[in-house]
């Protein structure tokens, strides 16, 4: 395997790592921190694919990453996160231990699903597909298992990441409006959830979900 | 350029454009209201040059057109043909009469938004056009919907009244009942044909099972749109809630795009007919008819008369249509175009007379609001020009010689008297039974109209208020008359008529009823001169010189005698409004007899009560036995489903979660 694959093979598998630990991480504010390493991790693994393989749009989307998930995204949260004072814990409704099992479970499904594709993809990189995948599902675990609407967002976030990884290592990435047009998305949920974060507290008086069964029909 | 031009199916989609234009207009008018009613005659005049064009092409070679909008790999196929072309002329006589009173109707009061209101009504003409040119079952679910939709806020045009949101909310779930069977019927044509294509569909010929499929499909589809029984609990609730002009299109034009579509599919996209899908389209006409004269017959609200009226009347032409289907299943072709022409003109009937009556509600109910029967009466002196044209309408949709109700009713018993014919024991004995019911709901639609027209227009007025009732305006004045003048030409020259309808026949059957049936204007004669024949001008003739020469005996003999004495002395020197025959009294009779089909609740107050009340409520025990406990059924199913609501957002996450993970599971397996 080329130096370049063996680099991707090696971030690919810190991400994995940075899903684990966003698993387990019960501060809103580490969240974010983790949140900005996958990012950067993120964009370091795109820079490889684009120097190894000379595709320049891989470039652009390593750049675009780098200015969203490292830099714009955190920022935002950071601020929600003072404007809200919401530095404590998270809650959780499963305890860590029983997450990490589960989210080790899910790996071995994300594997075994990504074996066909894999086979098919011809980039260097297609041995990342069962992480990427495994980023997706580890995420959505993330979001499942927290009670602040905020976590839930960085789930969230970090779900994009892991979409955005699998389409880096099956196919040198998706097409330049694609990406542009799901990074805009990305921004403009954020900045709607952030939006939504006052609402909510104002609503209820705090950022727990739990509180949504209120808005049920009967 | 000019070949564009001449096209009429061209010409047809520049009026469409500038339908659609005039409503945009309209909005941009807003809540100006003088300004928005001076935009229907213009609508008019798209109408009636619609109506010309579509005589122009009836009979001629289809014209086909594709229009560059719609599915990437599936553009809008459109197609001028005979039956397209009959179902156009009828939406133009009918948007034209219809267009000219709404120019009238739209003064005052009767619309919180004139501005979207008039969008919405040119929508709906609009989408009725394309549905009867649509030639690809994708162009015409389009056509068709949007139809449904711009009908379903027409309904609602009121909708502060509690009563008219939930008509309206009746109205859009059997048209998306209805409009799921054609998807399907569609579909399983589709799926035969190989292309949404209706060119496709016409290319190949669909075996039995399926083919019958298509139909029972076709018929619960279209069947939920013209109000065939059970699929009818809309009509009578969606009509009366919708403004006069509103309602006079749909009863009059809507309905038909329902019949259209009925016969495009059975005759024009499949070729073999069962002799069984005839004999169930038949029943459940007649039954249809029959039930539908029956609550007309106890009707106390006149729109709602009215409506109950346009069932029994879409009844008797799926009655035609079944009994065209099973003289074609047997061979007997010139039978089968005996009974598809008498539907086809009861169809053009039906939507010039409900047009008028219906315009002619709205113009009363412009000048007294009221829609009850039992506060209205003796309008026929406060409103002479409404109640004189109400009254060729009324007469013609009892079916009275000269007018054209006749012609068409007198047509279909014809071909009812020629079934003996069939090669088939058990229709045999079925039919005699269908021509009674046929006669009788004639019959009592007659009785029906007597009952509207009596209690409106003649005895005495009901309420103080009335007197001061003012004759319609000028512009709703020129719709009647419109309206009525084709009530009467269609009468008086059905040999005209049916020559074009022909057309119809031999696209549809292969064979018409020829030229021997229609050479002499003056006289009809369907089948041979020694079975029967009618002469509606002579028959004019005869009457009014009987008439004229009664008068001028009278005049003769007797003039000079006048004798003034007071009016109704005989015995009741103190005449009051309230003696005299009420709408539910009128109805009593019917309620009596046919008591088992009606729900009636009945409060009769004690002899020895001092303030005594009376009140009855006929209902529709279909709405008890079938409507109800498919309510209750959704009902319960979705409070099982309402489970799945826990408001947790974790929860949420993990149906999609689990969702996610079955859906790669099984692409792996």
């Amino acid at each position: 395997m080329s130096l370049a694959g063996q680099i991707v093979n090696l971030i690919a598998a810190l991400l994995l790592l940075v899903s684990f630990a966003m698993l387990s991480q019960r501060r809103v504010r580490d969240l974010v921190d983790l949140f900005m390493i996958q990012g950067a991790l993120l964009a370091a693994a795109t820079l490889v694919t684009a120097v190894a393989t000379g595709q320049s749009h891989l470039y652009y989307s390593a750049a675009l990453t780098v200015a969203l998930k490292v830099i714009v995204l955190p920022l935002i949260l950071r601020r929600v996160l003072r404007r809200l004072a919401l530095e404590t814990d998270v809650e959780l409704l499963i305890n860590i231990p029983t997450t990490m099992l589960v989210g080790i479970a899910l790996v071995v499904v994300a594997f075994n699903m990504a074996v066909p594709i894999s086979q098919l993809a011809g980039t260097i990189t297609r041995g990342a597909l069962g992480i990427a995948l495994a980023c997706v599902l580890l995420a959505f675990l993330m979001m499942i298992t927290r009670r602040k609407a905020l976590a839930q967002v960085v789930g969230f976030l970090s779900m994009e990441n892991g979409l955005f990884f699998a389409a880096t290592s099956v196919t040198y990435g998706m097409p330049m409006v694609v990406e542009l047009g799901i990074a805009l998305d990305v921004l403009v949920g954020t900045f709607v959830f952030g939006v939504f974060f006052f609402r909510i507290r104002e609503t209820f008086d705090s950022l727990d979900t739990s509180h949504f069964e209120k808005l049920k029909d009967r | 350029m000019s070949q564009f031009l001449q096209s009429p199916l061209s010409s047809i989609l520049g009026v469409v454009a500038f339908w659609l234009a005039l409503g945009t207009i309209g909005v941009a008018l807003g809540r100006d209201r003088d300004g928005v009613r001076f935009v229907y005659p213009a609508t008019a005049l798209g109408g009636a040059l619609i109506a010309w064009l579509a005589g122009t092409a009836l009979g001629a070679d289809p014209v086909s057109l594709v229009l560059p909008l719609g599915l990437p790999d599936l553009p809008f196929h459109l197609r001028l043909d005979s039956l397209s072309a009959f179902f156009l002329f009828l939406l133009g006589l009918a948007v034209t009469g219809v267009s000219l009173s709404a120019a009238g109707y739209f003064r005052a009061g009767s619309s919180p938004s004139p501005g979207l209101t008039c969008l919405q009504y040119h929508v709906f003409i609009a989408a009725m056009v394309m549905v009867i040119l649509a030639d690809d079952a994708y162009a015409f679910l389009v056509a068709w919907e949007s139809m449904a939709l711009a009908s379903y806020f027409l309904v609602t045009t009121d909708h502060r009244h509690e009563e008219i949101r939930a008509a309206g909310f009746l109205y859009l779930v059997v048209a998306h009942v209805g409009a799921i069977a054609l998807l399907v019927c569609f579909g399983v044509l589709q799926g035969q044909a190989g292309s949404f294509t209706f060119d496709a569909m016409r290319g190949v010929t669909i075996a039995a099972p399926w083919a019958g499929v298509a139909f029972s499909l076709a018929l619960v589809g279209f069947g939920a749109k013209a109000g065939f029984l059970p699929l009818h609990a809309w009509l009578p609730e969606a009509h009366p809630a919708a403004p006069s002009p509103v309602s006079a299109l749909m009863s009059g034009v809507m309905l038909k795009t329902a019949i259209y579509g009925l016969l495009r599919v059975t005759f024009d996209l499949l070729h073999t007919q069962a002799s069984a899908w005839g004999v169930v389209a038949l029943v459940i006409g007649l039954v249809t008819a029959l039930f539908g004269v029956m609550f007309a017959a106890v009707q106390t609200d006149m729109k709602r008369l009215l409506a109950y009226s346009s069932i029994e009347n879409v009844g008797v032409v799926l009655g035609a249509i079944g009994l065209a289907i099973v003289f074609r299943a047997h061979g007997m072709a010139s039978l089968a175009a005996l009974s598809l022409v008498a539907a086809l003109y009861h169809c053009l009937n039906h939507a010039v007379v409900k047009s008028l009556l219906f315009s002619a509600t709205g113009a009363v109910l412009h000048a007294t609001d009221q829609r009850s029967l039992g506060r209205l009466g003796g309008l026929i002196h406060r409103m002479p020009w409404v109640a004189w044209l109400a009254l060729v309408g009324a007469l013609s949709l009892a079916g009275l010689p000269p007018l054209n109700g006749f012609v068409s009713e007198w047509l279909l018993l014809q071909s009812f008297l020629f079934s003996p014919d069939i090669p088939d024991g058990y229709l045999r004995m079925l039919v005699p039974l269908a021509t009674a019911a046929l006669v009788l709901a004639a019959a009592f639609a007659a009785y029906v109209m007597v009952k509207f027209y009596g209690v409106v227009f003649l005895g005495q007025p009901r309420e103080p208020s009335l007197e001061t009732a003012h004759d319609a305006g000028p512009w709703e004045r020129a719709g009647l008359v419109f309206l009525a003048v084709w009530c009467v030409l269609l009468g008086l020259f059905p040999a005209l008529v049916i020559r074009r309808i022909d057309a119809v026949t031999v696209q549809l059957l292969g064979e018409g009823l020829g030229d021997a049936a229609t050479r002499d204007w003056l006289f009809l004669t369907p089948m041979a001169t020694e079975r029967a024949s009618y002469g509606p001008a002579l028959f004019l003739a005869v009457i009014a010189s009987a008439v004229l020469a009664t008068f001028a005996y009278v005049r003769v003999r007797h003039h000079g005698r006048l004798r003034r004495a007071p009016a109704w002395d005989c015995g009741y020197p103190a005449q009051t409004a309230r003696m005299q025959d009420t709408a539910e009294g009128f109805g009593q009779p019917v309620k009596q007899i046919f008591e088992p089909f009606f729900r009636i609740e009945r409060v009769i107050p004690d002899p020895f009560d001092r303030a005594p009340r009376y009140w009855s409520k006929t209902e529709d025990r279909l709405w008890y036995w079938l409507y109800l406990p498919v309510a209750r059924l959704v009902a319960a199913v979705s409070a099982q489903v309402a489970r799945l609501q826990h408001g947790r957002i974790q929860w949420y996450l993990v149906y999609s979660f689990v969702t996610l993970l079955a859906l790669l599971i099984f692409i792996r397996l």
